[in-house]
C-alpha cells in the first residue's frame, strides 16, 4: 500500500485534513483504529461551533477558531450537515459576574470577534425565559452555533472518498518507519503503508504516535467531560446556547439545545491519566446539576435519556500545537487539539495542507474537486406526500425500525452501503439516530442487529456495538 | 396518500388491542380495523413463551402465544380487519395516519379510536447508573426478544437489576439457556413483581435476590466486565462501605415500564402524571370523547388477564360511541385516599351500573381494610391480608347517583 500522504486518525481533524488534501492531485490514505470515522473526542462533545470569543488572543488556537466559524455556512450546505446558528447567551447572575462582562467583551474584540452584544436583564428573560430571574444582564454571541458532530465527520469523510481519498478503518498504527531523518511509512495492523508524508492527527493518542518517531516533548492529559442528554419533551428548555461566565478555574457547564431538539447539559472538566476512562460518575453528574441549576433553576435532569462522557485531548505543556521537525522530516504532528477542535478542524485542514507544501509536498490543484455531498434521506423530515412517494419507490422506507426517532429500514440499509459504510450498531446510531431516542435502542436494537447481519452477510454474533470486543450477542440459544 | 375508512380503528394489536377489537365487533361495530407495527399480532406476548397467562380469565395456564392466539382466532372468525407492518405516526379525534411499506402513507378515518400501544421499558439512563457504556447492557424485554424471537443468546454471566416480573422471568430463561445469573438486585426492600414469580423463577433455581441493593457502577470498555453493587440505606442511597464487584458480561434491567404515549400527548389527550397514561372514565374514554384507551398504555398492569378485561370495556364503549349510543357527562374524579397511589379509571360517570376500580398501593401493608366511599357514605369495605405495590388491587362498586368517589387502604 502506498500513499503520498498518510493521515493517522479519522476524527474531525484527521478527516478535515484528508478532505482538504483531496483538492490536490494526491493519493491520500486516512487510517483509524476504530471501526468508524468520528474518533473519540469528535463524537462526544457539546457539538458547538465556537466563534473563538474567549480564546487566548494571539494564539494559533484563536487564529484557527476565528477563521473557521464563518466557513460553516457554506460547508454545511455543501455537505448536507445539520447546522444552526442559534447564538449563545452568557447571563451574569451575580454582581461579580456582571462586573466581568466588559472584560469578556474586550477579549472577544482582541480575538476579532466583533459582533458580541450586551443584553439587558429584560431582553435575556424575554428571549430565554428559563434563565435564573436574578440575572443582572449578559452578553450575546450571535455566531456560536450547533452542528450534528457525527454527521459532520461522516460527511467530510464521504466527500473525501468521493474525491479519491481512501479510509482504512480497524487499522491501528503500531510503528513508524524512518529512513535517515525522514519518515517513509507506517506499520499497521492491516499491513505496511508506504507514505511520502505522514500527518499525526491521532487526538488522544497523538503522543503515542509522536513517541514512534522519537518525539517525547509532550504528553496527552485527557480531560473528561460528562454530559446529560434530556428528552425532547422535557418541560424546561432553552433556545440558545446558555454559557456560564467562566471562572479562573473552569469554563463551566452549559445548557444548549442539540441540533435534533434534545437538551444537552454539561460538561464537567476532570483531568485523567487513563485515555480509555469514559465512565460517568455520580459526583460528576451531581456537579452538573448543582452548577446548571444556578443558570437554569428549572432544569429537569430527571428527563435524561442518557448520560455520557467525552475526553478532550489536552496536553502537557498546554496549547494547540502543529509542529514540523528538522530531525523528523516529511512529518506533521498535531497535539493539544481540545474543546475547540471540532470548530477548528476545517481551518486545521487548510493550515496543514499549507504546511505540507512548505515542507516540500508537491501540490497541484485538481480542477474536478466535488464540493457537494448528499446525505441519506431523512424520512421523518419529509412531508407526508414525499414520504408516500419514497415508500412507493422503495418499500423499505415504509418500515420504521426505530420508533422514538422514526428511522426506517431503508435508511439503515442506505447507511450500511454508504461510502463510509456503517458496520456497527453505534455507527448506525450516529448516522441515523436509531437508538438515540428515549428508549435508547430497547425496541430497535435487536432489529438493527438483524439488519446489519443480513446486509453484511455475517452471523449476528459478529455484529459489534463499536469496537472489536463489543459483541452484542454470543451465539444461538440451545 | 392511501385513504381508508372504518368504524373503530385500534392502534396496536397486542393483547389490549385484540381484546378491544373482538369486543367492538361483538358489540355491533361493522368495520373494525387493527393497525399494528409488527409483522404479526400479539404484541409483547409473542416473546413471552413462558406459561402463567390466563389463570384468571380462562382458568387455565397458557403461554403468551397460546393466550393471544385465542383472541387472534376469535378476531379472525368475527372478521376484524388488520393492517400489519404499519406504524402510526399521528392520531386525531377521527383520523389515524400510519406508514406501511406496501401502501405508503395511509390516512384512516374512524368514527372512534382505541389506543392500545402498550408500554416501554425504563432504561439504564432513566435511573442514571454511572459507569462506562459497553455492549451487554440490555433491558430485560430486549434480551427476551433477542432470545425468544431471534434465537440469539445475549450473554453468559448475568446480573439483573430490578425484581420486576420480566426481570425474574428472564433470570429463569437465561439459566435454562445455560447462563449463570449471579444475582437479582432490587433497590427497594420489597419485591417489585409477583410473589409467584419469585418462587418459580428465582427460588426454584437458587438465584439470589438481594433486596435493598443496587448497581452503583458498570465497568468494561467494549463489553460489560463487571458491576459494582452496594446496599442502600432507607433513603435509597448506596452505602459505599458495602460495595462489592461482581464479574459478569451482561446486565439486564427490569426497572419499570412506562406507558408509551407519544401519540396520545401529540393528540393533546390529557395524561395522568402518576400513571403516565391517558386519564380515562369507566368506559375507557379519554379527554377526546371519540378516543378510547386500554391496557398498558393507560397504566402498567401486572396480569394480562386484567388487560383483556379492561380492553373489552374499551372495545364495547368505542363501538357504542361509533353507533352514537354512548353518552357520558357529569363525571366525578376518583380521589386517592390513604396508601393509594392511583386509581384507574381516574373519573367515573354516575350511572346505574357496577364499575371496576383498579388501584395500586404506595407501600406494602398487612391486615388492611379497603374502603370506597362517596363522602360519608361507604359504598364498599373489604378486608385484605396484605397489599403490595407490585400487585394491582380491584374493587367493584355500584356508582348510581354518586357525587364523589374515594378509595383508601387503612390498617384494620
Amino acid at each position: 500500500m502506498k500513499a503520498d500522504v498518510l493521515v493517522i486518525g479519522a476524527g474531525a481533524v484527521g478527516t478535515a485534513i484528508t478532505r482538504e488534501l483531496t483538492k490536490y492531485r494526491l493519493n491520500v490514505i486516512c487510517v483509524d483504529k476504530r471501526e468508524d470515522v468520528g474518533g473519540d473526542c469528535s463524537k462526544s462533545n457539546s457539538a458547538i461551533i465556537h466563534t473563538g470569543y474567549d480564546a487566548k488572543p494571539g494564539t494559533l488556537e484563536s487564529e484557527l477558531v476565528v477563521s473557521a466559524n464563518p466557513q460553516y455556512d457554506k460547508l454545511t450546505k455543501d455537505l448536507d450537515i445539520p447546522f444552526k446558528r442559534i447564538g449563545a447567551i452568557l447571563p451574569a447572575i451575580t454582581d461579580e459576574q456582571f462586573a466581568q462582562l466588559p472584560e469578556i467583551k474586550e477579549k472577544a474584540l482582541k480575538n476579532r470577534v466583533y459582533d458580541v452584544e450586551y443584553l439587558s436583564k429584560e431582553k435575556i428573560l424575554e428571549i430565554e425565559p428559563n434563565i435564573n430571574p436574578d440575572v443582572k444582564g449578559g452578553l450575546f454571541i450571535p455566531r456560536e452555533s450547533i452542528i450534528d458532530a457525527f454527521i459532520y465527520v461522516v460527511a467530510m469523510a464521504e466527500n473525501a472518498v468521493a474525491n479519491g481519498a481512501k479510509f482504512m478503518l480497524n487499522t491501528e498504527v503500531t510503528g513508524i518507519r524512518k529512513e535517515g531523518d525522514r519518515v517513509v511509512g507506517a506499520e499497521t495492523t492491516n499491513g505496511y503503508i508506504e507514505a511520502d508524508y505522514i500527518v499525526n492527527a491521532a487526538g488522544l493518542f497523538c503522543d503515542d504516535i509522536a513517541n514512534m518517531v522519537g518525539k517525547y516533548d509532550y504528553t496527552v492529559v485527557p480531560r473528561k467531560g460528562q454530559f446529560y442528554i434530556l428528552d425532547k419533551n422535557t418541560g424546561c428548555k432553552v433556545n440558545h446556547i446558555v454559557l456560564p461566565i467562566p471562572t479562573k478555574v473552569t469554563k463551566g457547564k452549559l445548557m444548549t439545545p442539540t441540533i435534533h431538539g434534545n437538551m444537552l447539559v454539561g460538561p464537567t472538566a476532570e483531568d485523567l491519566e487513563d485515555k480509555f476512562d469514559k465512565s460517568t460518575n455520580t459526583e460528576g453528574l451531581n456537579s452538573i446539576r448543582d452548577d446548571v441549576q444556578k443558570l437554569i433553576p428549572g432544569v429537569m435532569l430527571q428527563d435524561t435519556i442518557t448520560q455520557f462522557s467525552g475526553l478532550r485531548a489536552n496536553r502537557n505543556p498546554e496549547g494547540l500545537n502543529i509542529d514540523v521537525y528538522d530531525d523528523v522530516k516529511h512529518y506533521v504532528n498535531l497535539s493539544g487539539v481540545r474543546s475547540t477542535g471540532l470548530t477548528n478542524s476545517v481551518s486545521i485542514g487548510s493550515y496543514v495542507a499549507n504546511l505540507l507544501k512548505d515542507i516540500g509536498l508537491k501540490m497541484e490543484f485538481k480542477d474536478n474537486f466535488i464540493e457537494k455531498r448528499k446525505g441519506i434521506v431523512c424520512m421523518r423530515e419529509l412531508s407526508r406526500e414525499e414520504q408516500h412517494k419514497k415508500i412507493i419507490e422503495n418499500p423499505l422506507y415504509g418500515n420504521i425500525v426505530c420508533r422514538c426517532e422514526s428511522v426506517t429500514e431503508g435508511e439503515i440499509v442506505d447507511a450500511i452501503h454508504s461510502p463510509i459504510p456503517a458496520t456497527s450498531v453505534d455507527a448506525i446510531k450516529r448516522r441515523l439516530r436509531a437508538g438515540m431516542g428515549r428508549c435508547q435502542g430497547g425496541f430497535c436494537g435487536p432489529k438493527v442487529i438483524e439488519i446489519l447481519a443480513r446486509e453484511l452477510k455475517v452471523d449476528p454474533k459478529d455484529i459489534r456495538k463499536n469496537n472489536s470486543k463489543s459483541y452484542m450477542v454470543c451465539g444461538k440459544v440451545k | 396518500m392511501y385513504k381508508m375508512n372504518c368504524d373503530v380503528c385500534i392502534v396496536g394489536g397486542g393483547p389490549a388491542g385484540l381484546s378491544a377489537a373482538v369486543a367492538a365487533k361483538k358489540s355491533g361495530a361493522e368495520n373494525v380495523l387493527i393497525v399494528e407495527r409488527d409483522e404479526a399480532l400479539g404484541g409483547i406476548l409473542q416473546q413471552c413463551i413462558h406459561p402463567g397467562f390466563g389463570l384468571k380469565l380462562f382458568k387455565e395456564e397458557l403461554t403468551g402465544p397460546e393466550y393471544y392466539g385465542r383472541f387472534v382466532d376469535e378476531a379472525k372468525e368475527l372478521g376484524v380487519n388488520t393492517l400489519l407492518n404499519s406504524m402510526v405516526l399521528e392520531v386525531g379525534a377521527n383520523t389515524v395516519t400510519c406508514i406501511n411499506s406496501e401502501l405508503g402513507v395511509c390516512e384512516i378515518s374512524a368514527k372512534s379510536i382505541v389506543l392500545s400501544m402498550g408500554c416501554r421499558e425504563r432504561t439504564r439512563a432513566n435511573i442514571m447508573i454511572p459507569g462506562t457504556r459497553p455492549a451487554g447492557v440490555y433491558t430485560a424485554g430486549t434480551a427476551q426478544r433477542l432470545i425468544n424471537r431471534q434465537n440469539e443468546m445475549v450473554g453468559k454471566k448475568v446480573v439483573i437489576l430490578g425484581s420486576g416480573d420480566i426481570g425474574m422471568i428472564m433470570a429463569r430463561r437465561m439459566t435454562l439457556e445455560g447462563a449463570k445469573v449471579e444475582a437479582v438486585v432490587e433497590i427497594m426492600d420489597f419485591l417489585a413483581g409477583l410473589t409467584r414469580n419469585r418462587v418459580q423463577c428465582l427460588d426454584d433455581f437458587g438465584i439470589p435476590l438481594l433486596l435493598s441493593h443496587t448497581i452503583v457502577n458498570i465497568k468494561g470498555n467494549d463489553r460489560v466486565e463487571s458491576v459494582v453493587i452496594a446496599e442502600v440505606d432507607e433513603n435509597k442511597k448506596p452505602i459505599m462501605s458495602t460495595a462489592r464487584e461482581i464479574e459478569c458480561d451482561t446486565v439486564l434491567l427490569s426497572v419499570g415500564l412506562i406507558p408509551e404515549n407519544e401519540l396520545t400527548s401529540n393528540a393533546k389527550i390529557e395524561i395522568s402524571p402518576i400513571t403516565k397514561g391517558p386519564k380515562v372514565n369507566q368506559y375507557m374514554q379519554t379527554s377526546i370523547e371519540s378516543v378510547f384507551a386500554c391496557g398498558n398504555v393507560v397504566h402498567v398492569n401486572d396480569l394480562v388477564d386484567n388487560v383483556s378485561t379492561e380492553s373489552k370495556k374499551a372495545g364495547e364503549s368505542a363501538a357504542a360511541y361509533a353507533a352514537g349510543t354512548l353518552h357520558t357527562s357529569g363525571a366525578v374524579t376518583v380521589e386517592t385516599g390513604e396508601n393509594v397511589r392511583y386509581v384507574c379509571p381516574q373519573t367515573v360517570v354516575p350511572a346505574d351500573e357496577k364499575v371496576d376500580l383498579y388501584f395500586r398501593v404506595m407501600k406494602p401493608q398487612k391486615n388492611v381494610v379497603i374502603t370506597v366511599s362517596d363522602g360519608d357514605n361507604v359504598l364498599l369495605s373489604r378486608k385484605a391480608i396484605k397489599v403490595n405495590p407490585g400487585e394491582m388491587e380491584k374493587v367493584t362498586v355500584s356508582v348510581k347517583d354518586i357525587s364523589s368517589l374515594k378509595v383508601s387502604v387503612k390498617e384494620a
